[in-house]
């Protein structure tokens, strides 16, 4: 094996919102669970003292997230739990009612609604709207209610976002569900981005579905949950032994389990300290940027923004650019999507904004979690003014079309 | 110095990149997206067609503990090379598209982003030699192994983009560079060659133009009589000196094989003949590119006409942009649009796109 210890990692880590280091307390729950022997759907006493570790972690989750233990769904992770609710919902609620065949949603979804939207509408029959947002990545909620009041009956399910994960904006949640209420139509939510930076509350949110990862919040990789309310019914995409719930099928995986649980109890207890302290790091961030780049832009919106996320665009410069000249210098940020093949697309979210490509092109998202630092703002900082002067003199070099 | 790696994903450009940092450079790999998929789901982007090819050069990139980023040239590529190639067909011109990347992408759009980042060279795993002559020119030569020889394809490469370019392979053959990737750890290191045109992924050049730019089906004539021997469905499918394929049912009256002669673009006439009316011993080229200085007065020298293709002595004229090659050994089948690339010795003097190809003499 290569010793992957001598890879050096980046001195200043400021790409939380694709994962965010693990929390002490984590690596410790799930360490204790490693060398433990025991499947915990087996009868015997080693599957009984994990299937107590499953189900204490379940409660410590449902805790945390403000529902009840049996409404938490354990799955693989956000990328399983959007399928789960996006499909599942459609195939049963439509199973129940064949006229539902739409599927209300945002354009500024992440691919893992977007694409079991996209799918369901090639091979389903779905209709599926993608309703506008503002300039700011908010969603327009009278869109929702007219396209709604259009024909109620016909809607299978909706799904909104609880916060955005390349420009940080807030979604009104509450109003999307009071909308969808009034007619009976589920909603779901994904909030992957919102748990442990702003106040998640299941029950009292109204949702009937919502969507978490254990990676974005101190905990393991490939673990998470969907919460989904005990009444409603959702379809499974993976059959099997049903261990949950009969929603989802496969051996779960205790020791990640057990992090993902401690990492959500640390996450919700310090939020609210954390969200004023990443917040004020943000804005000194952002700040300090534009003093020495007077030009730069900022996306997304001023109020109902994720406190630690700062998504800028540097007009003139390619991100894929700016990108590289900062890994260079051992800071980590984020130009967006990119492809399978790793080739950088412009931003669906800041095209759906109204941006417009090279705008979209020329952004990155610094995005502050649990182990930043005034020191990781301050070499941002330093280190902005030549990068940005190397990325403008490259232009948009290579990527755009010449003139004429 | 700080080097781009340009990596493919194949065995030659990881090799390559790899050499570069023993060399002491300070390496970045580089894959360029140069494909584009209109069927991607994601936002209706481009992108993937590359998606084994890149990753695996980010493997290499990784194995070889460099940094690595896909470069997206999709567009660049688009019009300045792939557009080129379909202009130049249907013009009855017969393209070298390699050469064409390698003059406007990859020494041209990947070394001028590469210089404005910050970084002083680009390095390819192209088979061909750089010396620097005591006058501090950058001189291209051939390659030690004559079998993988590229310099063809990098005649189009000018003193500024030489001065910054590395071919960290030109003095090792083949199997070498395969043995030292499997020393290496690289996995690309039994991955087969790729020879076809990269944008062309099954390799039929003539289906391709087909359904780009239409049927184009003409008449088959013959070059003395100029009579009709037959229609054929497309003039995509052929190719200056191409003699299987013709499908004309009457055979010639002396029993020998009809060559295609000549391709008029806008009728779709092919005209055929004899093999004898494909020699030629006089090119005349124009879109010059020097290595160099331009040769002054006449250079006795040899000139390559196509990828991996004989050598011909030649006596070569030019002024700055027009040249006329006058060839000692004649050679055969020579379309325009095809490049010549002039060599003295081993070093590769420059190049010319051909537009006319003309026999004085009768053989
Ligand atoms: C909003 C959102 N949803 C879903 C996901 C996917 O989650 P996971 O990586 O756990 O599959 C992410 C992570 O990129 C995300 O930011």
């Amino acid at each position: 094996m290569t010793d992957l210890d001598s890879t050096p990692g980046d001195a200043v880590y400021l790409d939380h919102a694709a994962s965010t280091p693990m929390l002490p307390e984590a690596v410790a729950a799930m360490t204790r669970q490693l060398p433990r022997t025991g499947n915990p759907s087996s009868l015997h006493a080693s599957g009984r003292a994990a299937r107590r570790v499953v189900e204490e972690s379940r409660e410590a989750i449902a805790r945390a997230l403000g529902c009840r233990p049996g409404e938490v769904v354990l799955t693989s992770g956000g990328t399983e739990s959007d399928n789960l609710a996006v499909k599942g919902l459609f195939w049963s609620r439509r199973g129940a009612d064949p006229r539902r065949t739409r599927v209300l949603s945002t354009s500024v979804e992440h691919h893992a609604v977007l694409d079991p939207l996209h799918w369901l509408a090639e091979h389903e029959g779905a209709e599926v709207e993608l309703l506008p947002v503002d300039d700011t990545g908010r969603l327009d909620v009278r869109a929702l209610r007219a396209s709604v009041e259009r024909d109620p009956g016909s809607v299978a399910l909706v799904s909104v976002m609880w916060a955005n994960n390349e420009v940080g904006t807030v979604q009104p949640v509450d109003e999307v569900v009071e909308v969808a209420r009034e007619h009976g139509i589920p909603v779901h939510s994904d909030a992957v981005q919102a748990v442990g930076q702003l106040p998640v509350d299941f029950a009292a949110s109204g949702v009937d579905a919502m969507t978490v990862t254990a990676h974005k919040i101190g905990g393991p990789y490939g673990v998470g949950a969907l919460v989904v309310r005990r009444e409603l019914d959702v379809t499974p995409l993976l059959h099997g032994g049903g261990q949950e719930r009969d929603i989802r099928s496969g051996t779960i995986d205790t020791p990640a389990i057990a992090g993902f649980a401690e990492a959500l109890r640390v996450t919700v207890e310090h939020r609210d300290e954390q969200a004023t302290r990443l917040a004020a790091l943000r804005d000194d961030l952002v700040e300090r940027v534009r003093e020495r780049v007077p030009d730069v832009l900022v996306n997304g919106a001023a109020e109902h923004r994720l406190p630690g996320n700062a998504h800028l665009t540097f007009p003139g410069c390619e991100g894929d650019s700016l990108l590289m000249l900062l890994d260079a210098r051992g800071i980590a940020c984020s130009t967006g999507s990119a492809c399978s093949a790793g080739v950088p697309q412009p931003s669906h979210v800041l095209l759906a904004m109204g941006a417009d490509a090279e705008r979209a092109r020329g952004s990155l998202r610094f995005s502050l979690g649990h182990t930043s630092s005034t020191a990781d703002v301050d070499a941002v900082v330093d280190a902005i003014v030549p990068v940005v002067e190397r990325a403008r003199a490259a232009g948009l070099a290579g990527q755009t079309r010449k003139a004429g | 110095m700080r080097v781009v790696a340009a990596m493919s994903g194949g065995v030659d450009s990881a090799v390559a990149a790899a050499r570069a940092v023993d060399a002491g450079h300070d390496v970045t790999g580089i894959h360029l997206a140069l494909s584009r998929n209109p069927k991607s789901y994601r936002t209706g982007a481009r992108g993937c067609c590359t998606i084994e090819d890149a990753n695996d050069a980010r493997r290499a990139a990784d194995v070889i503990g460099i940094p690595f980023y896909v470069w997206d040239l999709s567009d660049r590529f688009h019009d300045d090379v792939v557009e080129d190639f379909m202009a130049e067909y249907s013009a009855g011109r017969t393209p070298n598209p390699c050469l064409r990347c390698n003059e406007r992408i990859k020494f041209a759009a990947v070394l001028d982003r590469a210089l404005a980042l910050g970084f002083d060279a680009v390095a390819t795993g192209h088979y061909a030699r750089l010396e620097t002559a005591a006058d501090g020119t950058v001189e291209m030569h051939r390659a030690v192994d004559h079998g993988k020889d590229q310099s063809y394809v990098l005649g189009v490469l000018t003193q500024e983009q030489l001065a910054h370019s590395l071919f960290p392979l030109g003095g090792s053959s083949k199997p070498d560079v395969r043995a030292e990737a499997e020393r290496r750890g690289l996995s690309v290191a039994r991955k087969p060659d790729s020879h076809d045109i990269c944008f062309i992924s099954d390799g039929d050049t003539a289906g391709w133009l087909r359904e780009k730019l239409g049927a184009g089906s003409g008449d088959l004539v013959d070059h003395a009589t100029g009579e009709v021997l037959g229609r054929h469905e497309g003039a995509f499918g052929f190719t200056i000196g191409q003699r299987r394929g013709l499908r004309i049912g009457r055979p010639t009256d002396d029993g020998r094989p009809r060559y295609v002669l000549d391709i008029e673009p806008v009728s779709g006439t092919v005209t055929v003949g004899p093999r004898e009316e494909l020699t030629v011993d006089r090119i005349e080229g124009r879109a010059a590119r020097w290595c160099g200085l331009p040769p002054t007065g006449r250079l006795e020298g040899t000139v390559q006409l196509r990828a991996h293709g004989a050598e011909h002595r030649a006596v070569v004229s030019a002024s700055p942009d027009d040249v006329r090659i006058e060839l000692l050994e004649p050679a055969e089948g020579i379309a325009p649009g095809q490049a010549a690339v002039v060599y003295d010795g081993s070093r590769v003097v420059g190049s010319c796109t051909i537009t006319s190809a003309t026999r004085a003499r009768t053989a």
